[in-house]
């Protein structure tokens, strides 16, 4: 953290690790020195419950290039999503409980 | 006594900082001593098994060598995943680095063999570590601070666990202080590494800063692409010989 780069937002989802499935409440978004990548600094998401122990997290190192992939994978999955949702709400479907998952093309 | 030294290695518990307990790994080399001592200040990526190895180097070199685990409140588990969570926690306060490390300074000032030296070593952010310590506490006799970032911080990244940046705390500097820093390092970069020896300067301070061409931030790290290998031969030949003169009696 000696790029002191980090952002820490709420999440709702669930994460894996092992054969094990965790429920989250934090998602971490760093730019630091990486752990493992045979990489210098990455972009690094940690998805972790902070009311378990420090084990629950699933992480990832990543390029730049590849974050930004993923960045732009996200707002196109997002954008389907939300026209998809605008579409059933149209219809008069009733909103559904949590987060959906997009049906793969 | 053979070329290669024997050693024993254990993990202790110290009265951290308020009396908290905490883990540290403790390395003493074979032999009645007396010998000095090194307080190693652990990296950011935590409690490492880099820090363990280098904790176990200075037995093999000679000094009695202790590292805390000063993330030990974040809970249990792999290094990693503690560091990760003491990340997202902004890290951990100076102050309560500071209490830590005093239990280790005041551990390995109780050993009966120790020549009655004790030095401070630390790196990336135990190297701002190592250097805050050696500005607020007096019980050290000699410093290294490996390519230690945020030691020259903005006004706006100063906070409640980091209030006073380690640049303003050079008039108190306590003890010699040896610096190794990589020309391509960003954090600290070589305009911050210029404004620290400045500071040094400025307050008559014994400093010896060394600064390699084509290295970064990680030089030492055999285990990272980060990794400079003449970089890092010269710069433990520097460490060496830097306490070898300020912790012999």
């Amino acid at each position: 953290m000696c790029t002191s780069i980090v952002e820490v937002i709420p999440a709702e989802g669930m994460a894996k690790r092992g054969d094990d499935w965790f429920e989250l409440d934090q998602t971490v978004v760093a730019y630091d020195h990486a752990r493992h990548a045979y990489l210098g600094d990455v972009i690094t998401l940690d998805f972790t419950n902070t009311s378990l122990e420090p084990g629950a997290r699933a992480a990832v190192e990543l390029t730049l290039d590849t974050a930004k992939e993923l960045r732009a994978a996200l707002d196109r999955a997002i954008a389907a999503a939300e026209l998809e949702e605008a579409e059933l709400r149209e219809r008069g479907a009733p909103p559904e409980r949590g987060p959906r998952l997009v049906r793969v093309a | 006594m053979s070329f290669y030294r024997g050693m024993t290695c254990e993990n202790i518990t110290l009265k951290g900082d308020k009396g908290t307990p905490i883990t540290a790994y403790v390395a003493k080399p074979e032999g009645n001593g007396p010998f000095p001592g090194v307080v190693l200040v652990h990296h950011l990526p935590g409690w490492s098994e880099f820090y363990i190895e280098t904790t176990r180097r200075f037995a093999h070199h000679g000094y009695i060598a202790i590292c805390a685990n000063l993330y030990e409140r974040a809970g249990d588990g792999h290094p990693d995943d503690v560091a990760a969570k003491v990340r997202a926690e902004g890290g951990i306060a100076d102050s309560q680095m500071v209490g830590d490390t005093a239990a280790a300074v005041a551990w390995m000032r109780s050993q009966p063999n120790l020549n009655g030296k004790v030095g401070i070593f630390g790196s990336c952010s135990g190297g701002r570590h190592a250097f805050i310590y050696a500005c607020q506490k007096t019980d050290v006799d000699a410093c290294v601070d490996l390519w230690g970032g945020r030691v020259v911080m903005e006004p706006s990244e100063l906070n409640e666990k980091t209030p006073v940046a380690p640049i303003d705390m050079t008039k108190d500097l306590s003890c010699p202080l040896l610096g190794i820093f990589g020309n391509d390092d960003r954090a600290p970069s070589p305009e911050q590494v210029d404004q620290h020896e400045a500071a040094l300067k400025a307050n008559n301070k014994a400093y010896d800063f060394h600064r390699y061409d084509g290295a970064g931030h990680g030089i030492f790290y055999w285990h990272r692409p980060l990794y400079r290998p003449e970089a890092a031969m010269d710069g433990w030949s520097k460490v060496f010989a830097f306490f070898g003169k300020h912790l012999s009696k």
